[in-house]
């Protein structure tokens, strides 16, 4: 097994053998690498890489990281000069045509290779068919009259951050968008519904009741094995999307804090998903300095704080919404902090061994056979 | 025909350091440019076509004014100076 870390420094690579945890390698020294995928279907690596001054890269290895190939970054198309400025509602500045970051990458179905999908900020969700070589934007999502009322959540302009496909049916993706919502389309992205009722802000009294365009959910995911049953991190909580609703649910009295990024669901079983809880809003470190996993094993009825291996007092890690990670089975978790610490479990979070210290800050973990 | 200068930061990402290039603005030398090395164009300009935020260019050491057309005028024997600030963290 391979774990890959993308961080503000480089990416990092571990993989496991029989005496346990080894560095494998370290690539892109210096350079910050705010997502990468490792496509399951075909072995190949895809990695983005953020030159401050010189924009947001693509590169891909088809040898698992000895050598990489810089392709074509997901460009904008220029803005026809028949349709008006989307303008940010919070600044009221227009939302530009261009890409600002690389937020999250997917693979597309098993029955479509080498397609993929990019998540990007200001908003615009491209998609590829040749292995990440040429990319067009998604008209229909980004011509939503919605988008106006999308925000930035921590970045200037707004973002797809979460891309999650239904693995029975890849034409069944969601999108989680801080701060837009949850999108969902069943038509391979031709069409796009709004679904991210039932969430809600709790820190404005005078919030009306159903903002579905305005709602930050840090991280989506969905269960590979019931893609009808999603969970998400929220700004304001932990929330549940169950068959057969039409509003998500927020779990209450969960401790020692519902406020988090990460999200990671079972592969298999729907019920049992993993947070990592942080004091909120702006703060945002372990609470009492003490670094736990929340983790549910009933569908969110209960939750169990899980605390082995994990340093329990001055610690101040923050794991942000790509830094969690589970394996194909389940039973592997791997974590990463901004403080450039990185933790792996073979026992579903009950016991974390600590593989480093002294990484970069990291920004995304992936775990792959 | 003008000469385009690159910063050395970019040699590790396109290598590309001087190079002569007709044109009577700023975009139309580097569109001459760009015809020879596509992969710089995403490098300095955003997809906009604007020059990137802390991507600085100087006509005969003169910062331009136009940053997102790039109409700024060059001469036959105009040097170009594509720069970038540094910071880090």
């Amino acid at each position: 097994m391979n774990l890959l870390i993308g961080t503000r420094k480089g990416l990092f690579t571990y993989t496991r053998d029989d005496q346990g945890w080894q560095a494998v390698s370290e690539t892109f020294l210096g350079d910050p690498i705010p997502m990468l995928l490792p496509d399951r279907r075909d072995g190949t690596w895809y990695v983005a890489v953020e030159h401050g001054h010189f924009g947001t890269k693509l590169h891909r290895s088809d040898d698992q990281g000895q050598h990489w190939e810089e392709l074509d970054a997901p460009r904008y198309p220029e803005k026809p000069d028949d349709v008006p400025d989307t303008l940010c509602p919070m600044r009221q500045i227009p939302i530009p045509w261009s890409l600002e970051k690389i937020w999250t990458l997917q693979a597309g179905g098993v029955d479509q290779p080498g397609t993929l999908w990019c998540g990007t900020i200001p908003g615009g969700l491209f998609k590829s068919t040749d292995r990440g070589a040429s990319w067009a934007l998604n008209r229909p999502l980004w011509d939503m009259p919605e988008r106006a009322k999308w925000c930035g959540g921590g970045y200037d302009y707004p973002g797809i951050h979460s891309i999650e496909l239904n693995p029975a049916n890849a034409d069944d993706l969601v999108l989680g968008i801080s701060c837009g919502g949850v999108w969902r389309t069943r038509d391979g992205g031709q069409s796009w519904a709004q679904m991210a009722h039932g969430m809600f802000y709790d820190f404005n009294p005078d919030e009306p009741e159903d903002t579905p365009d305005a709602q930050d959910p840090h991280c989506v995911v969905r269960c590979a094995a019931d893609p009808e049953q999603m969970w998400s991190q929220h700004h304001c909580g932990i929330f549940k999307w169950q068959p057969g609703e039409s509003r998500w649910q927020r779990q209450e009295g969960i401790k020692p804090s519902a406020f988090g990024f990460a999200v990671a669901v079972h592969p298999d079983d729907p019920e049992t998903a993993w947070f990592v809880p942080a004091v909120k809003d702006e703060w945002r470190y372990p609470v009492d300095g003490k670094l736990v996993v929340t983790r549910t094993r009933d569908g969110g009825q209960t939750f169990e704080t899980l605390s082995g291996g994990l340093p329990q007092g001055k610690a101040y890690d923050l794991i942000y919404r790509h830094g969690l990670a589970v394996d194909d089975t389940g039973r592997t978790l791997a974590m990463g902090s901004t403080t450039g610490a990185l933790w792996v479990s073979g026992d579903g979070g009950e016991q974390w061994e600590l593989l480093s210290a002294h990484l970069p800050p990291i920004y995304c973990v992936r775990l792959v056979n | 025909m003008a000469t385009v200068v690159f910063t050395q930061n970019l040699r590790r990402h396109v290598d590309v350091e001087r190079v002569a290039a007709n044109g009577t603005t700023v975009n139309e030398v580097l569109g001459q440019v760009f015809e020879q090395y596509p992969r710089l164009r995403g490098y300095l300009l955003d997809d906009t076509g604007a020059a990137r935020t802390h991507i600085a260019l100087l006509v005969d050491g003169q910062s331009i004014t136009d940053r997102q057309g790039l109409s700024d005028p060059v001469a036959e024997d105009s040097k170009l100076f594509v720069v970038q600030a540094l910071s880090g963290g």
